[in-house]
């Protein structure tokens, strides 16, 4: 057991390296801070002297290395844009950015799965055809149009709901909620809604497929054949067995919702720690760029471990393989 | 006991005398695309910034709405010497914290406008030394006769000696110390505003300052930023009455927001000039097929360019009328500017043809085009549109468009054959632009830093050395005129327009536009 979970640990660490000297590479090609830092009136002595203060006049692999070690001790450095610690900024955008994606998460959960249930077992209805088609909306438009039409309707046409920021948010400690007034749940709801719409559709159809691949297999029929009640079979046997894998779905997916949170960030200027990539990648700001996508490989790279650890106390196949082949 | 009575009711009396004569609050809440950056007035010397600071901080003097420098924190200034400055401070001024303004700080503020981290120092350009003489006097020693002092200060920024010595924050933001300063996010000026609250891209605060040195026309007592990155969130916000002005407002949506009953535009242009330079130094150009030889160095072919470009079809279809054609490097609104040196080129395809085959190239030539595609109002359209028009007349180019970040990387190591480029006379003199776009390049030194083909006219360049130092007006814009007409004559750049800016917010605002992108909150008033 020790030694599986050491050798996922360190692919771990090695998959951060690796994205890690990717994502510095690429600054290569964002183009160069000092423009924007001292705008167009700089002397050249000016510009060098700023790229020295730096560590940008420094070779490719200096820089890399200076980074990864400052990294490791969790110092990202001084952002170009706002003279602040990246790892201050990350701090405080990160409750904005967990509680949009929790909450979407919760709205995918459980409103795609009952839509799934439903039209699963009602499949000839015209209420479940009229949802499939309109998950495929929910697919296939981008999530900024979305937002937007969001915004038209709710925020301009009936003035319901704020159209961007995240209300009045608490305090506690360093975490900020929005979650505890009413100006912060009002405009929770259409980011979160928004987020929310391709993952709630995918889960809809995973759990539809499921469902109905469930309820024709033997179990079922036997169970049918007991006399049990639709209620018991549907939930008790059929759905529960559906949820195996959504479970897992979901799992992946919210590493995916707290890295694609950045359109919905920027569409409804979120403060999260998407909107502040975006900003960054404007400004060629490269000690946030670098330590958000470092950020969100550490999430994703997390994620899987913890499934994979699910996965070997789940299922005692995989301990007794490991077993045979470890020696 | 009886004094304690009395002081309770002397202090109800004077609440009760506050509150009656208290206004009503007006807040403005606006919005841009960006955040602001810093509130330290010397960090960052960008549109928005100074707009902020300008709110907090007061310097020695300041624009009035016809953009002349007018008293501020300094009452009366004379010149004793051609290269000696006296200003007499304003008496009874206080920064926010209570604390008086003293000639001291204005010292202590041009030493740290001057400090190697600072952003600002090109307001102070050619300030030698400031000396205080008494409390409420100080000399600015010049390193010459400086005709334009006046119009920099406007933004060299008066901080408190005591408080930023207190705080830690003597000199502006230093990236290799990796320390955060105090005040980039605490400020203790002596403006009209004080900041309240800060969250960095989600809202900032300011307050009216109850114990401002001046009255103003407008009414504002409060004023919210709120950046709103994505362009049509920050409409609908307008619309939806969350927001009460935008500063930005995309140019697609003008022509709806002009029509929608509560909320009105106000159009004004901008000094930035858009135009296009070309390489006229190296004797082969990079990025052209002609070999052995640079096309842009023969004034025909630079002519036939400028003659190939309709520059009313891109006034009209492209711009939707929010440019105003011109054939000077220089805004109407800058001092040195004339009528006579802005006359345009007639476009003639015919005659821009004729032009390239006298200059032995019957057959045209390929050409990149380089060009940003986020920093001006329709940049890349604009270099799409042009690149069609110069096919017509036999000039291929080819569109080299990228994000500012690497654009500005790439051509201010003189690294392109052809550019377009757009530049905004910051001190609305002329020289500003003289110095930096026509005047030939010298390294270390403002002169030509943007003249990024390396345009060179010897009589033109020691017309702005002396423009640099000329303190008679009337002389000086007389040889202002000459320069642009040298320039005008040598086709030096392709100028093409001056942007259009317009400013939306709700009816019951109203604004005076200005002309640097800044929203003065002097003259604001909401009914």
């Amino acid at each position: 057991m020790l030694a599986f979970i050491l050798r996922r640990v360190l692919q771990s660490v090695a998959v951060m390296a690796v994205v890690a000297f990717i994502a510095f590479g690429l600054f290569n090609f964002t183009g160069d801070p000092v423009a924007f830092m001292l705008g167009q009136d700089a002397t050249i002595q000016e510009r060098q002297r700023l790229r020295a203060d730096l560590g940008l006049d420094q070779p490719f692999y200096v820089q890399f290395a200076r980074f990864v070690g400052n990294a490791v001790r969790g110092d990202f450095g001084l952002s170009l844009r706002q003279g602040r610690l990246v790892s201050t900024l990350l701090k405080e955008r990160l409750p904005a950015t967990l509680e949009l994606s929790i909450v979407a998460a919760l709205i995918a959960l459980f409103v795609g799965v009952p839509l799934g249930v439903y039209t699963a077992l009602k499949r000839d209805t015209w209420t479940a055809h009229l949802l499939l088609t309109a998950s495929l909306i929910g697919v296939s438009l981008p999530t900024f149009l979305i937002g937007i039409l969001l915004i038209l309707v709710f925020a301009v046409q009936l003035g319901w709901l704020p159209s961007f920021g995240r209300g009045d948010t608490v305090a506690l400690g360093w975490w900020t909620t929005g979650l505890l007034t009413k100006s912060g749940l009002k405009a929770l709801i259409l980011p979160s809604i928004t987020l929310a719409l391709f993952q709630m559709t995918l889960i809809m159809r995973l759990v539809r497929s499921e469902m109905l691949e469930v309820l024709r297999t033997d179990y079922i029929k036997f169970a049918r054949a007991r006399g049990l009640r639709d209620r018991a079979i549907h939930f008790g046997h059929a759905l529960k067995n559906t949820l195996v894998p959504v479970i897992t779905i979901i799992g992946l997916q919210l590493g995916a919702i707290i890295a694609f949170a950045i359109v919905t960030e920027t569409v409804f200027q979120w403060p999260g720690m998407g909107l502040l990539f975006i900003q960054a990648v404007n400004f060629a700001d490269i000690p946030v760029m670098a330590a958000y996508l470092c950020f969100i490989a550490l999430v994703f790279v997390l994620i899987n471990l913890i499934v994979d650890l699910l996965y070997y106390a789940v299922d005692p196949r995989l301990r007794i393989e490991r077993a045979a082949t470890a020696h | 006991m009886r004094n304690r009575v009395l002081t309770a009711a002397l202090a109800a009396a004077a609440f009760t005398a506050i509150v009656a004569t208290a206004v009503p609050a007006k807040t403005l809440r606006w919005s841009s695309q960006g955040d602001i950056l810093t509130f330290d007035p010397m960090a960052q010397n960008e549109s928005l910034n100074n707009t902020f600071s300008d709110y907090v901080y007061d310097g020695l003097v300041r624009y009035n709405k016809k953009f002349e420098p007018e008293p501020a924190l300094a009452t009366s200034w004379t010149q004793p010497e051609p290269s000696r400055w006296r200003f007499i401070l304003r008496k009874n001024v206080k920064f926010h914290d209570g604390t008086p303004l003293v000639a001291d700080d204005v010292v202590f503020s041009f030493e740290r406008i001057l400090a190697p981290s600072s952003n600002m120092k090109v307001y102070a350009q050619g300030v030698k030394e400031v000396k205080k003489i008494d409390d409420f006097t100080v000399d600015i020693i010049t390193d010459g006769p400086n005709p334009v002092l006046l119009r920099g200060l406007v933004d060299a920024k008066i901080m408190s000696r005591a408080w930023a010595t207190k705080n830690n924050s003597v000199s502006p933001q230093n990236y290799a110390q990796k320390e955060e300063n105090f005040a980039a996010r605490n400020t203790n000026g002596t403006g009209q505003f004080m900041l309240k609250s800060r969250e960095a891209d989600v809202r900032t605060v300011l307050v009216a300052n109850p114990n401002w040195w001046d009255k103003t026309d407008g009414n504002l007592t409060e004023i919210v930023y709120t950046p709103i990155k994505a362009d049509a969130t920050r409409v609908a916000a307008l619309v939806s009455g969350e927001v009460d002005f935008v500063l930005d407002p995309p140019p697609q949506d003008i022509p709806r927001l002009r029509q929608a009953g509560n909320l009105k535009i106000a159009d004004g242009t901008e000094t930035r000039i858009i135009f296009f330079g070309m390489d006229q130094w190296r004797d082969e150009t990079p990025y052209a097929s002609v070999k052995g030889k640079n096309p842009f160095k023969d004034k025909n072919v630079r002519q036939a360019l400028y003659q190939a470009i309709d520059i009313d079809a891109i006034q009209r279809s492209l711009m939707r009328g929010l440019a105003v054609p011109t054939g000077s490097m220089l805004a109407p609104q800058v001092n040195g500017y004339t009528d006579d040196t802005s006359k345009r080129m007639p476009y003639d395809v015919e005659k821009a043809k004729a032009l390239l085959r006298d200059a032995g190239y019957p057959n045209g030539f390929d050409v990149t085009l380089d060009c940003p595609n986020n920093r001006y109002i329709n940049d890349e359209k604009i270099c799409q549109a042009v690149v069609a028009m110069w096919e017509k007349v036999g000039v291929r180019a080819k569109l080299n468009a990228m994000p500012c970040a690497t654009y500005f990387q790439k051509i201010q190591k003189f690294d392109t054959s052809l550019y377009l480029l757009g530049w905004a006379t910051a001190t609305f003199d002329g020289l500003y632009t003289l110095q930096s776009l026509i005047r030939s390049v010298r390294d270390n030194s403002a002169d030509g830093n943007f003249n990024l083909g390396k345009y060179s006219n010897t009589k033109a360049d020691a017309l702005i050395d002396q423009i640099k130092t000329e303190v008679d007006d009337k002389k000086r814009n007389a040889m202002m005129r000459e320069v642009m007409q040298i320039h005008a004559t040598d086709i030096g750049h392709l100028p093409l327009h001056q942007q259009i800016i317009p400013w939306a917010m709700r009816s019951n605002v109203s604004v005076t536009h200005r002309a640097d992108n800044r929203l003065d909150a002097r003259w604001i008033k909401i009914e």
